[in-house]
């Protein structure tokens, strides 16, 4: 392979260069877009449209449809119906040069366990057909990146999950991507693991990289996400930055009581005129309102005794919960 | 769209094949690691061979060829062994090894996430086999050159027909591979590698068995490598021999595209 190789693949400079993509144009544009599987609708008729740079959540419990939206946009799941366009060409079409653009963060790690950590990310650049002398400086780069320099050797098996979880970021990055799609990064890691791969991802967002980020984590969207879609049972049921949202669909604060057990039945119209909205959950009761401090007081007058009083921000959390009925992680 | 896209979308074969190349990369990084495993099939045939010339030899003495030449046993047994090895390499790689790729390290799901298709990944996993296969025929190409058991330079072109062995093994295994459900499947495809093993015209000309049997063993595939090879050995061209290559060409060509489709299948879904 020649070192005047610059891209990926001879594919990916026939494919969709910047001249048909002006800044305003969306990288990604999804209208109708649905997915089934056999009679099973996984996707149903969604709507969005991500811009260059910008970090894009798609919020929601587990099996809302974002990993099938996800796996479309990457190009390794045919569109069942609707509108797909990713860096503006059709992924039926130009699978091979959208990929070529793309990395890959999936939900669960398909590291190769044969190979060390360095092959590994090699390895996967020369599946973009990047050449040897291209590649090894970059993985340098890379696995400093990622904190994984001193592992290069090592195999992927001894890893901890937060190392996986890096060690596939650093493998997306090789082919120096225009959009990063990430599915749960951070699923299944400690706090600190967790914290550690933002740090990684927002530095990423600071350099220029688009982010599309899938979670369950209304604390994880709000970290990381400019703008996002909230979606429930194959749907989008909002859109918007995280302020937005919460400024649309919540109050500003929210009281959490916690009562004895067998109290909170019993509570009956007790609540009414506390708070704007309440919410009652089987372990608690939420109450909305612009002044937490107001609802407190006027709880302690009416002498409702919780055994525990907490006032909060309001979350991503409390907008899927006034949207769909239900929490999001249960 | 630019001329040179156009070009790529004409001779797509191209593409293919360096992408392919990628995947057979792979294969030699893992090997790097555990090198010693390939030598595992090249001493099976190598001892059936030792079997053949000191033991079964000295009992059976020679056998006549097709044109009724008698020919020293271990000269008529050693190029069926090096056929069945050039299979056995192809069906190791391209059964288990797969099985384990596609079902549980999820090699292939990383691939299909970069430029690499289904059928990149397929013609690269089945090159891959069949190389596994051709390493196992030199070696054992040598040890026949050494052995004194070629009778003729055309032995060398013993090498393309163990290639051509080697792919359609390799893309019948894959084929076969991607549709199985658990390691006991294999049990299968090992008793299938047995029985063409035993009744190939690799111990004995196929001239032993009766006119219908005869008919049965032409759809072993191994049969029709047998034949290959040793007419190279012995140095008998005769034009027949192209439908016996044709024949291997077709079911490699049947795997390949069956493994390419069946993959898109199982990890595009
Ligand atoms: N290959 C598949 N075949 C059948 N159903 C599937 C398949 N993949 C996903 N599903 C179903 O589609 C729904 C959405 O799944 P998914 O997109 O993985 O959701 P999420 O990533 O939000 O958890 C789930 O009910 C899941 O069971
Ligand atoms: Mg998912």
């Amino acid at each position: 392979m020649k070192s005047t190789h610059r891209a990926a693949e001879p594919v990916d400079e026939a494919g969709p260069g910047p001249q048909n993509e002006s800044n305003d144009r969306a990288l990604v544009e999804a209208r109708g877009l649905t997915k089934r599987f056999g009679e099973f609708v996984a996707v149903d008729a969604i709507n969005f449209s991500i811009r260059r740079g910008e970090a894009f959540g798609f919020l929601g419990p587990n099996g809302a449809g974002k990993t099938s939206t996800m796996r479309m946009i990457a190009a390794v799941s045919p569109v069942t119906e609707g509108r797909l366009e990713v860096f503006g060409t059709d992924p039926a079409t130009h699978g091979a040069e959208i990929r070529a653009r793309l990395g890959v963060v999936p939900q669960s790690d398909t590291l190769d366990t044969e190979l060390t950590v360095f092959e590994n990310v090699y390895i996967y650049g020369r599946y973009f057909g990047l050449p040897g002398e291209v590649l090894r400086p970059r993985i340098s780069e890379l696995l400093e990146f990622v904190q994984l320099a001193e592992r290069g050797d090592s195999k992927v098996e001894p890893l901890s999950g937060g190392m996986k979880r890096r060690l596939t970021i650093a493998r997306a990055l090789v082919n120096e991507p225009d959009l990063l799609v990430l599915d749960e990064p951070t699923t299944g890691l400690d706090p600190q693991a967790r914290h550690a791969l933002w740090d990684r991802l927002y530095r990423l967002k600071q350099r220029g990289v688009t982010l599309i980020i899938t979670t369950h984590y209304m604390d994880e969207a709000e970290q990381l996400c400019d703008r996002l879609v909230v979606m429930d049972q194959a749907k989008i049921v909002a859109e918007g930055s995280p302020t937005d949202l919460i400024a649309r669909y919540s109050t500003r604060e929210v009281v959490e009581l916690r009562f004895p057990v067998g109290v909170q039945e019993r509570i009956g119209d007790r609540l009414d005129g506390l708070a704007t909205r309440s919410e009652v959950l089987p372990d608690r009761v939420l109450l909305y309102t612009d002044d937490g401090d107001r609802t407190t007081a006027e709880i302690t007058r009416r002498e409702l005794a919780p055994e525990s009083t907490v006032v909060r921000r309001s979350t991503l959390e409390d907008v899927f919960l006034r949207l769909t009925g239900r929490t999001l992680v249960d | 769209m630019s001329a040179q896209s156009l070009g790529l979308r004409v001779i797509p074969a191209a593409v293919f094949g360096r992408r392919a190349r990628s995947v057979l990369e792979r294969n030699l990084f893992v090997y790097k690691h555990i090198w010693i495993i390939l030598f595992s099939g090249f001493f099976e045939p190598l001892f059936y061979l030792f079997a053949a010339r000191v033991g079964l030899g000295q009992l059976v003495g020679d056998v006549r060829n097709g044109s009724g030449e008698r020919i020293d046993y271990a000269a008529f047994v050693a190029p069926a062994l090096l056929a069945a090895s050039a299979m056995n390499g192809a069906v190791y790689e391209s059964t288990m090894n797969i099985f384990f790729k596609l079902r549980y390290a999820k090699v292939y799901d990383g691939m299909l996430a970069t430029p690499l298709g289904p059928f990149d990944i397929a013609l690269g996993e089945i090159g891959w086999s069949l190389i596994r296969g051709a390493l196992y025929a030199v070696g054992f190409i040598v040890v026949m050159w050494v052995a004194g058991l070629l009778q003729s330079p055309l032995a060398v072109l013993g090498l393309p027909a163990a290639l051509l062995i080697g792919f359609a093994f390799a893309g019948a295994g894959m084929a076969a591979t991607s549709f199985m459900r658990s390691w006991q499947d294999f049990d299968l495809v090992n008793l299938a590698i047995l029985v063409l093993f035993l009744f190939s015209a690799t111990f004995y000309p196929l001239s032993v068995y009766p006119p219908w049997l005869q008919l049965v063993a032409q759809l072993s595939p191994l049969y029709h490598g047998v034949v290959l090879i040793r007419s190279f050995t012995l140095g008998t061209l005769e034009l027949t021999l192209l439908w016996h290559a044709l024949f291997l060409a077709a079911m490699g060509s049947v795997g390949l595209a069956v493994s390419a489709f069946r993959l898109r299948k199982l990890l595009t879904p």
